[in-house]
C-alpha cells in the first residue's frame, strides 16, 4: 500500500468513526470524506461523482455490473475474463468471444456474437494474468453499431495502475475498480456507472449509494482508495517508463538464460499491447507448482494460473484459451512488477529463476 | 531431516506431522488436491484442506497444497472406470498410493529438496535381516494399512516415514487431543474419496460409463432376478440383489459383463482352491515356500503356496476359501512383514 494510504486508514479509523448516514455533525463529516473521495475518483476516471458507487472490492463491483446492468437481454463477454465476471456471466449464459494467440480479444468474432437482443457486453480492460490491453475502443464501436441498446462494462481492476482511465471511460458505460491493485487497502472498490444507465442493485438495505448499493460505507477504506488512485494517477507516467524498463530487462534476460521458454502473448517480442508490469512466461518441461515453491524459498513471490478455494494452483484457463500447448502451459509463470519493484529484485530473479528451472528439469518434476 | 508430511486433514496425518515436528525434523505439511468434484467422505474436500491447514498452523509448520488432479484422473479414476466397465473390482486407493502418494509426491518432494515423505498410514517401516526396508503391519491390528502399501520396495522406503505406525488409533487420538488439535475427534474417512456417500458408486459409474442391465441366474441357468447395472456387481456380493424364490443367502459367484449375466449361488459355490494373480511386485524379491495372504484391507490372512511365473502366479490356498473378485489386490506376508503383492485375475477349483 502507499504509505500515505496506510496512515490515512489509521487516522480515519480512530478519528472520524461515525456512520456517514446520519444527520449529526460527525456523520456529516464522514459523509464529506466519502463524497470528496467520490469527486477524486471521478476526476481520475473522467466521470462524474454521482457515477461512482462504493463497493467491497472488484469482485462485488463486477458482480453488480454483470448481474445488474442490461438485465433483460443477452450477454457477451470475452473468454478470458476474471472469474468475478465469468461466474456471474455464466449465470446469465453469456456467449464467449475468443482471443488470439497474442492474448487479445478477437473483435470480429465478438461482433458475430452481438445481436439485437444483446444488452450487456463486458470485456476486461487489461487481463490480469497475461497483462494484455484489450481493444475496448474497437469493441465499443462494434457494439454501438450492432447492439446500440447494449451496456458496455469493463473490468478495469488490472488496468488502473497502468492506463489513464480517462482514455478508457469514453468507450464504456461502466467500469470496475479494486483498491488493492493500485496501492490501496483490500476490501474496497468501486463500480463507476454512467448517469442514465439503468442498474438493478444486488445488495439491498438502507438505500446508501443512491439505492444502488446498500450498506454502511467503509469510510477509511474509501478515503484510502481515492488517495491511492490519485497517487497512482499522478505517478503513472514515470512508473510506466521505469517499470517497463525493468520488465524488459527481466524478460529479455530470462529468455536468454533459459532454453525452451516462450514469452506468453508477445509475438516476436512485441510487448506494446501489454501493460508495463506484466511478465509472463511458459517454461517447457517443468510444473509451475514446483517452481513457485522453489522461488518462494528464495523470497520470490510469483504465481502461475489461478488459485482455487483449497489453496491449490489450477492451470490457467487464460493460457489454454490462447491455444498454448499443454507442455508449455503446464509450466507457466507470472511475475508481476509494480511501483515498488527495484533493479535488485530483477537481479534476484535473473539469478534464481534459471537455477530453479534447471534443478526441476534435472529431477524431472 | 527435511520431511514433507502428507496431511489429509484427518487425525492420523495430523499426529504424524506433530510427531515429526517434536522429533526435531524440519517439517512441512502438504495436502494433495486430487479430486475436483464433490467429496463428502471425509477426505479431500476443501474443508479437509482447511482442517489440515489449521493443524499445521497450530503446529507452527508451513502448509502447502499440491494439485495432482490431472494425474489422479489419469492414474486412478480412469482405470477405475475401465475396470468396472469390464467387470473387474478395482481398488482405487491402492492405485492412488502407487501412482500419486508414493510416486508423484515422492518425486516432487525430492525435487524440492525434502529428504523424506511421511504419511499418517498405520504401518511401519522395518529393516529386514538383509538390512533392507520392508513395510510391516501397524501395531493396531484393527487399523493396519499395510495392505494398501504393499507396492513399496526397499528403495522407495528409504525416503518414506510412517510416524503413527507404532501407535494404536486410541493413542493417536489421545495425542491429538492432548495437543489441542482440532482433528482429534474427526471421524475416519471411509470409502473412496471421489464417490460421495450421498450419491453412491452406481451413480458415479453411471455418470461416466454406460451401464447395462443384466439377468441373474442360478447354478442351473434359471433366471432368478435382474440387475440394473451389471458393471456395478462384484464377485462375492450378497446385498443389493433382488432375487426370486429360495430361502437362504445367495452370493454372486460369477459376473459375465459381455454376456450380461450374473450367476448366484450358495456360499459353497464360491469356494476355490486357487487364485491366479498378475502384476506381482516384491519388496525384496519373490518368496519361496509358504506365505500368508490377505485379500482385503482388513481381512484375516490365510496360508497358501505361491507358484510364480514372471510377474504372474497362482496362489494355491491351504484350504478352500471364497473366490477373490478379479481386480482386487492379493498381498503376501511373512508374519508382520509385507513381502509384496499382485492383482487377482481368476479363481478356480
Amino acid at each position: 500500500m502507499w504509505p500515505e494510504a496506510v496512515e490515512l486508514v489509521a487516522e480515519l479509523s480512530s478519528a472520524t468513526f461515525a456512520n456517514p448516514s446520519g444527520s449529526h455533525r460527525a456523520a456529516r463529516a464522514a459523509r464529506a470524506i466519502i463524497d470528496e473521495a467520490r469527486e477524486s475518483v471521478a476526476e481520475c476516471v473522467g466521470a462524474r461523482p454521482s457515477e461512482v458507487i462504493w463497493c467491497s472490492g472488484g469482485t462485488e463491483a463486477d458482480n453488480l455490473a454483470v448481474l445488474g446492468l442490461g438485465i433483460r437481454g443477452a450477454v457477451v463477454v470475452s473468454a478470458i475474463e476474471h472469474p468475478a465476471v465469468a461466474e456471474p456471466a455464466g449465470c446469465r449464459r453469456a456467449d464467449l468471444a475468443p482471443v488470439h494467440a497474442d492474448g487479445l480479444v478477437d473483435v470480429a468474432e465478438l461482433e458475430l456474437l452481438l445481436t439485437a437482443d444483446t444488452t450487456l457486453v463486458s470485456v476486461m480492460a487489461v487481463n490480469n494474468e497475461i497483462g494484455t490491453i484489450q481493444p475496448l475502443a474497437e469493441i465499443a464501436d462494434a457494439t454501438r453499431r450492432v447492439s446500440p441498446r447494449a451496456v458496455i462494462h469493463a473490468d478495469a481492476v488490472q488496468a488502473a495502475p497502468w492506463i489513464d482511465l480517462t482514455t478508457l471511460w469514453p468507450s464504456v458505460d461502466a467500469l470496475s475498480l479494486s483498491a488493492h491493485k493500485f496501492g490501496g487497502p483490500k476490501g474496497v472498490g468501486a463500480l463507476v456507472v454512467r448517469d442514465g444507465v439503468a442498474l438493478s442493485p444486488r445488495q439491498l438495505g438502507g438505500g446508501q449509494e443512491r439505492d444502488r448499493r446498500s450498506g454502511t460505507q467503509n469510510v477509511a477504506g474509501i478515503a484510502a482508495l481515492a488517495l491511492a488512485l490519485r497517487l497512482t494517477h499522478r505517478h503513472r507516467h514515470d512508473t510506466v517508463l521505469r517499470v517497463a524498463a525493468l520488465r524488459d530487462r527481466l524478460v529479455d534476460g530470462l529468455l536468454g538464460l533459459i532454453d525452451d521458454v516462450v514469452e506468453t502473448a508477445a509475438v516476436d517480442g512485441d510487448r506494446r499491447h501489454k501493460i508495463a508490469g506484466s511478465a509472463h512466461l511458459c517454461i517447457a518441461g517443468i510444473e509451475s507448482e514446483a517452481l513457485l515453491f522453489l522461488l518462494d524459498e528464495v523470497g520470490i513471490a510469483a504465481s502461475a494460473g489461478s488459485s482455487c478455494a483449497s489453496g491449490a494452483q489450477q492451470s490457467s484457463g487464460v493460457v489454454a484459451a490462447m491455444g498454448v500447448a499443454p507442455d508449455l502451459a503446464r509450466g507457466c509463470l507470472r511475475l508481476s512488477l509494480g511501483v515498488t519493484t527495484t533493479p535488485e529484485d530483477v537481479d534476484t530473479v535473473l539469478r534464481e529463476l534459471p537455477l530453479a528451472v534447471g534443478r526441476l528439469r534435472r529431477t524431472g518434476s | 531431516m527435511k520431511v514433507l508430511c502428507a496431511m489429509s486433514g484427518g487425525v492420523d496425518s495430523s499426529v504424524a506431522a506433530l510427531l515429526l515436528a517434536e522429533a526435531g525434523h524440519d517439517v512441512a505439511g502438504v495436502t494433495l488436491k486430487l479430486w475436483g468434484g464433490e467429496s463428502d467422505t471425509g477426505c479431500c474436500a476443501v474443508s479437509d484442506t482447511d482442517d489440515a491447514r489449521q493443524v499445521a498452523r497450530r503446529l507452527g509448520i508451513d502448509h502447502h497444497v499440491f494439485n495432482f488432479g490431472d494425474e489422479f484422473t489419469t492414474s486412478v479414476v480412469e482405470p477405475y472406470l475401465e475396470a468396472h466397465r469390464v467387470g473387474l473390482t478395482p481398488n482405487p486407493c491402492i492405485e492412488c498410493n502407487r501412482h500419486l502418494k508414493f510416486d508423484k509426491l515422492t518425486r516432487r518432494a525430492a525435487a524440492l529438496g525434502f529428504d523424506a515423505v511421511a504419511t499418517g498410514h498405520h504401518a511401519r517401516r522395518l529393516e529386514g535381516a538383509d538390512g533392507r526396508w520392508r513395510v510391516a503391519r501397524g501395531v493396531d491390528p484393527a487399523k493396519d494399512q499395510s495392505y494398501v502399501l504393499h507396492m513399496l520396495d526397499a528403495g522407495a522406503l528409504e525416503r518414506i516415514l510412517f510416524p503413527v505406525g507404532d501407535l494404536t488409533k486410541a493413542e493417536v487420538r489421545r495425542i491429538a487431543a492432548d495437543h489441542g488439535l482440532a482433528t482429534a475427534d474427526k471421524a475416519d474417512s471411509q470409502d473412496v474419496c471421489f464417490i460421495t456417500r450421498s450419491a453412491g458408486r452406481e451413480t458415479f459409474l453411471g455418470a461416466h460409463i454406460p451401464l447395462h442391465p443384466g439377468r441373474v441366474v442360478d447354478g442351473s441357468g434359471a433366471e432368478v432376478g435382474r440387475v440394473e447395472a451389471i458393471e456395478s456387481v462384484t464377485l462375492g456380493q450378497r446385498r443389493g440383489l433382488t432375487l426370486a424364490g429360495g430361502a437362504g443367502r445367495r452370493y454372486v459367484v460369477d459376473v459375465d459383463v459381455g454376456g450380461r449375466t450374473v450367476t448366484v449361488g450358495v456360499p459353497e459355490d464360491l469356494l476355490v482352491s486357487e487364485t491366479a494373480v498378475c502384476g506381482l511386485v516384491w519388496a525384496a524379491g519373490p518368496p519361496t515356500g509358504r506365505v500368508h495372504v490377505q485379500t482385503s484391507a482388513h481381512g484375516t490372512p490365510v496360508g497358501a503356496i505361491l507358484d510364480i511365473a514372471g510377474d504372474c502366479g497362482v496362489v494355491r490356498w491351504d484350504q478352500r476359501r471364497p473366490a477373490v473378485a478379479p481386480g482386487q489386490s492379493v498381498v503376501f506376508y511373512d508374519a508382520e512383514t509385507v513381502l509384496g503383492g499382485g492383482v487377482a485375475t481368476t479363481s478356480s477349483g
